[in-house]
């Protein structure tokens, strides 16, 4: 009898564990939040202030998918992870979307199990050194020891770069950036190397920062893109067309301020068509018509959302260079709404 | 806790060599008062001498001591990370209230007994999880991701050494059972967390758990970290009672038997309140290793109190040569004061609960 | 629990053990039907693939060609190098420290409590950071770097004249020492006579690389590496501390009357210490300081913090990040610390059990 008993009981348990499963979407509605894996600390593109507000490009972007689902883009749960974390947290279910500036290779794109869905931040490897080495270009760095991050593309570029160029070199991987910069700061490295955006904002944080240069060589393309989990088509087209909304609504100039009252104006139908006035465009991702209106609304188009955290309106000041739209010299492209 | 003991009796006999014996004990003492010096001149001109005592950053940045400032501006963040401002005498009374608790049964341990202590833990600590996660109703609800800080390692060893004492009571009395298979079990558990880095269970805990669960199940990460902690600590403490348990002499047993009492009330009433009491340093070990390895949340992204202070020394604003140092000797401070005083409260109870044994 | 009849005993057990079974089972089953749905590849080929990554220190050849499987193996032999160095120097302080708690002289026994007191109630990530961070500043760098007898000392480590070539003799000439101090009469002038011929040969066959400073750094002669150094250090302190306190514990419980026996002898302090005390002080020793030990090792996972590659860091860190085998990795990864731990312990039950017989 006893052990009947038991058979039962475990056969209970399996059947429990292999119960029906849901779409992201739907988990995520029915958590009521959106669980976003962000950098554990960097400015311009996920920081917290001292009250532990999150703020910057990659956070709004999170903040605009939970808008275009909840209406609200407080209903995120942001999840710090570091380089070595992120993409078993997102394989694990840890969270929904990663959004943390991660480079859209092919290595991480297909064997990883996860999907890109589009480039936030057109970027690429930068070096900074101390100005009194005297260094002009990044090809005078034979021999050089490099502070960088671990379980980054970063550690890899600097192999491809000095290994190509048969220069010898030594990289000093940390696990955090902070580190990093600090042993740099320490003279531990002849270089500090990252991505060139968060290397301005790294800058700052040095004693001296003008006995500090950064290099004008950028030595790999960094494509700067959100990534869902490959399993779930619908739910990575939600988070694609979330970020293609944001650009596109720069391109068609609809802005925080004035999303609504387009919205209900009589408009052009690009945009009618992108905030919902027009066609039956949110069904298919599993949301209402009004998706991206509700995301523009929360954090504003791209632009602005770029202005806020990382350019002319931020400490950092970065010029938009790649980034600004395709029709403005810049090489920023989003396939349209319609 | 230790002290260290009177000096074994003098082994020299012959006077020449006591003679010997003094010259060389001179020289020792005056080697190691001058490396004495030196090491506290260095300190102190760091921590007192040359440090900035007041104003902003830039005073920070004209000297090559310690930048107190710094300390004195994010104090009220590595006490209680980002928990909101109007609320912050929930985590100060959350942050007391298990030992305050501790301490008031202690004072009226005649009076409440052994029962009063267990009324403490049970209470105390989940009192404090409702004071700091709030209600919902009187007390407004704050998100784990609000903890940080001080209040934040103080909350993880409480936890863990709450859950880790009876857990570690019933996995010793399992090991040292003569029932082959809680035996075993007992072993393998105790012996597998015992083996593998905490850095590594804090990983798994951190983003592979989902793993393990059916899809959909989602549990707080701080749960899941004090959870990973409160097992890991549990192994630990287990060997510590074990150890406490093999101070009992088997004769107690029997005695406890002549008198009539059950398996259950022996283990009560004779052996655990011994075991416990001559485990007690290993106890207040365990605990300090714990209150120390609540540094290591930082690799699963969780600001306790050093991750608070390394976040607060990357601020812009604040980057001066010597701010970094600053905060780690500020930690240092801290920790160490916390531990010492924990070693001198264990020390304590040992001598009180010696008392009997006069 | 003899009242407890024999079937009621079996029955159970043997619930518990299902019990426990069906827990891993369905964990396990979870687990896979999870990795199942993951459009990752699961399995160990990937050890095979390229890494494309290089390594701060390596004990054997390593480039960016070199497998995952090979990074495994580096990962691992650096954290076994930190941990034998920790583990010698933590003895030797260890020892030093807690011999000198007893020590006649009031200052030298005031010092070494307060050594013990100030490591053991500081967590080690802080004299981790310490000693890199806050040493690491003080030293100067490469151009301007101290130099004695052909080795350097800066802030990119210290750089030793490395001695080649005779490597094999030096182990030889060890080993047969080694052999010497152990073996019997005859044997014995045997292998001395052999340790001293290969310790010549060994001498004859060595030529000394030196290092030379060039460039941003210094090149050749062997190179000791800042990370590694500051991750020694704070490992041996730190476990210098516990380390002291069982020497104290071990030694005062045999001290007193044995002390005195052996002062009766005519002994001094330092003679009774080497030849009474400590020797019967040891059996105590054992068993806490092996597990002290195996702390030691299992902290140096730490060194990831700091970037010095161990196993965690090159392995569990940027390998794991590159190929996303989350749970190969961590598995692989904890095997080996487990390993250890459990080969240490058994290693100990077989000595204990000859030590009784």
């Amino acid at each position: 009898m006893k052990r009947q008993g038991i058979l039962y009981c475990a056969l209970a348990l399996l059947f429990f564990c292999a119960g029906a499963r849901a779409g992201t979407l739907d988990e995520v509605k029915a958590r009521g939040k959106l669980n976003c894996g962000v950098t554990q600390g960097l400015a311009g593109f996920s920081s917290t202030d001292a009250s532990g507000n999150w703020a910057g490009l990659d956070v709004d972007f999170c903040r605009a998918v939970a808008a275009a689902i909840f209406d609200d883009p407080s209903k995120v749960n942001f999840v710090p992870l570091s380089s070595k974390q992120r993409f078993t947290a997102l394989q694990s279910g840890e969270i929904d979307v990663l959004s943390r500036v991660s480079t859209w290779t092919m290595q991480n794109d297909t064997a990883l199990g996860v999907n890109f869905v589009g480039v936030i931040y057109h970027d690429g490897q930068g070096l900074m050194v101390r100005k009194k080495l005297e260094v002009q270009s990044a090809l005078e760095l034979s021999g050089a020891e490099v502070c960088t991050n671990t379980g980054t593309t970063t550690e890899l570029n600097i192999a491809d770069f000095f290994r190509s160029r048969s220069m010898p070199y030594k990289i000093v991987a940390f696990e955090k950036s902070d580190e990093a910069l600090k042993a740099y700061e320490a003279e531990r490295c002849d270089v500090y190397s990252t991505d060139a955006s968060s290397l301005s904002a790294q800058r700052v944080k040095l004693a001296q920062s003008e006995d500090h240069v950064i290099l004008p060589d950028l030595i790999s393309k960094e494509p700067l893109a959100p990534a869902v989990r490959q399993n779930d088509p619908q739910w990575e087209s939600l988070v694609r067309w979330t970020l293609f909304a944001l650009i596109n609504a720069e391109e068609l100039a609809v802005t925080k301020a004035n999303a609504d009252k387009l919205s209900r104006a009589d408009a052009a139908p690009g945009v009618r068509r992108l905030l919902g006035a027009e066609g039956d465009y949110g069904r298919a991702i599993g949301l209402d018509n009004d998706w991206a209106l509700k995301a523009i609304r929360a954090v504003g188009n791209y632009g602005e959302i770029f202005d806020r955290n990382l350019g002319q309106q931020s400490p950092l000041k970065i010029d938009r260079g790649l980034n600004r739209l395709w029709n403005n010299g810049g090489i920023l492209f989003a396939p349209p709404v319609r | 806790m230790t002290r260290a003991d009177a000096p074994p009796p003098s082994l020299a006999t012959s006077p020449s060599r006591r003679l010997l014996g003094r010259a060389v004990n001179a020289a020792v003492t005056l080697a190691l008062g001058v490396a004495l010096a030196i090491a506290a001149y260095g300190a102190l001109s760091f921590l007192v001498f040359g440090a900035a005592w007041s104003g902003d950053v830039s005073a920070c940045r004209a000297t090559d001591g310690a930048c107190w400032p710094f300390v004195a501006a994010k104090l009220k963040q590595f006490v209680f990370g980002r928990y909101p401002d109007d609320e912050l005498w929930r985590a100060a009374l959350a942050m007391l209230l298990p030992p305050a608790l501790l301490l008031a049964a202690f004072l009226a341990r005649r009076r409440v007994g052994l029962g009063g202590f267990a009324a403490a833990v049970l209470l105390g600590l989940p009192l404090s999880f409702l004071l700091v996660a709030g209600d919902g109703a009187l007390l407004a609800p704050v998100p784990t991701e609000a903890w940080g800080g001080l209040t934040l390692t103080l909350l993880v060893s409480y936890t863990g050494i709450a859950a880790s004492l009876p857990f570690g009571i019933v996995l010793a009395l399992m090991r040292r059972s003569s029932w082959p298979v809680p035996r075993w079990l007992a072993i393998c558990f105790i012996e597998f967390w015992r083996g593998v880095p905490l850095v590594t269970v804090l990983f798994m805990a951190a983003v592979m758990l989902p793993l393990f669960l059916p899809e959909g199940t989602s549990v707080d990460k701080l749960a899941r970290a004090l959870f990973a902690i409160a097992v890991f600590a549990s192994a630990y403490m287990a060997e510590v009672i074990r150890g406490g348990l093999q101070s009992v002499p088997e004769n107690q047993v029997t005695a406890g038997r002549a008198l009539g009492l059950g398996y259950s009330q022996i283990l009560a009433l004779i052996i655990l309140p011994q075991a416990i009491r001559s485990a007690l340093p290993g106890i207040a070990g365990t605990f300090i290793g714990l209150l120390k390895d609540t540094t290591l949340v930082l690799v699963i992204g969780l600001f306790d109190f050093l991750g608070m202070i390394q976040l607060a020394a990357a601020d812009p604003a604040w980057s001066a040569s010597t701010t970094t140092l600053t905060g780690y000797a500020f930690a240092a401070l801290v920790f160490w004061s916390l531990c010492y005083a924990i070693a001198l409260v264990s020390a304590y109870l040992e001598r009180v609960t010696a008392v009997g044994r006069r | 629990m003899e009242e407890t009849g024999r079937a009621a005993r079996f029955w159970i057990q043997a619930a518990l053990l299902a019990a426990v079974a069906a827990l891993a089972g369905w964990l396990i089953f979870t687990a896979w039907t999870n990795i199942g749905r993951l459009p990752v590849h699961f399995g160990l080929d990937f050890l095979s693939e390229p890494a494309g990554f290089s390594v701060l220190q390596t004990l054997i050849p390593f480039d960016e060609r070199s497998t995952y499987g090979r990074a495994f193996v580096v990962g691992l032999l650096n954290t076994l190098l930190v941990a034998a160095i920790g583990v010698a120097f933590a003895t030797i302080i260890g020892f030093s420290v807690g011999v000198a708690r007893l020590a006649p002289n009031r200052l030298l026994r005031a010092v070494a409590a307060g050594y013990v007191e100030l490591f053991r109630n500081l967590p080690l990530l802080l004299i981790l950071f310490f000693f890199y961070f806050g040493v690491l500043r003080q030293l100067p760098p490469p151009r301007t770097g101290f130099e004695f007898g052909g080795a350097f000392l800066n802030n990119r480590g210290l750089f030793l004249p490395d001695p080649q070539g005779g490597g094999w003799f030096l182990v030889a000439a060890l080993a047969l020492f080694a052999a010497a101090l152990v073996l019997k009469s005859r044997w014995r002038v045997l292998a001395g006579v052999g340790a001293a011929g290969a310790l010549m040969a060994a001498v004859a066959m060595t030529h000394i690389v030196w290092p030379e400073p060039r460039g941003l750094s210094v090149f050749g002669g062997l190179r000791l590496i800042p990370e590694l150094m500051a991750l020694v250090a704070a490992l041996a302190i730190y476990t210098a501390a516990y380390i002291a306190e069982i020497v104290r514990a071990g030694t005062q419980s045999v001290a007193r009357g044995q002390g005195q026996a052996a002062a009766a002898l005519g002994l001094t302090g330092l003679q009774a210490m080497r030849f009474v005390v400590l020797p019967q002080a040891l059996r105590l020793v054992v068993p806490p300081l092996t597990s002290q030990y195996l702390n030691l090792t299992k902290n140096s996972s730490l060194a990831v913090a700091i970037a010095y590659p161990d196993l965690v860091s090159i392995f569990a860190g940027t390998t794991l990040a590159q190929t996303g085998q989350a749970v190969e990795i961590m598995a692989l990864t904890m095997g080996v610390y487990l390993t250890l731990s459990l080969a240490t312990a058994a290693l100990l039950n077989w000595q204990n059990a000859r030590m009784r017989a």
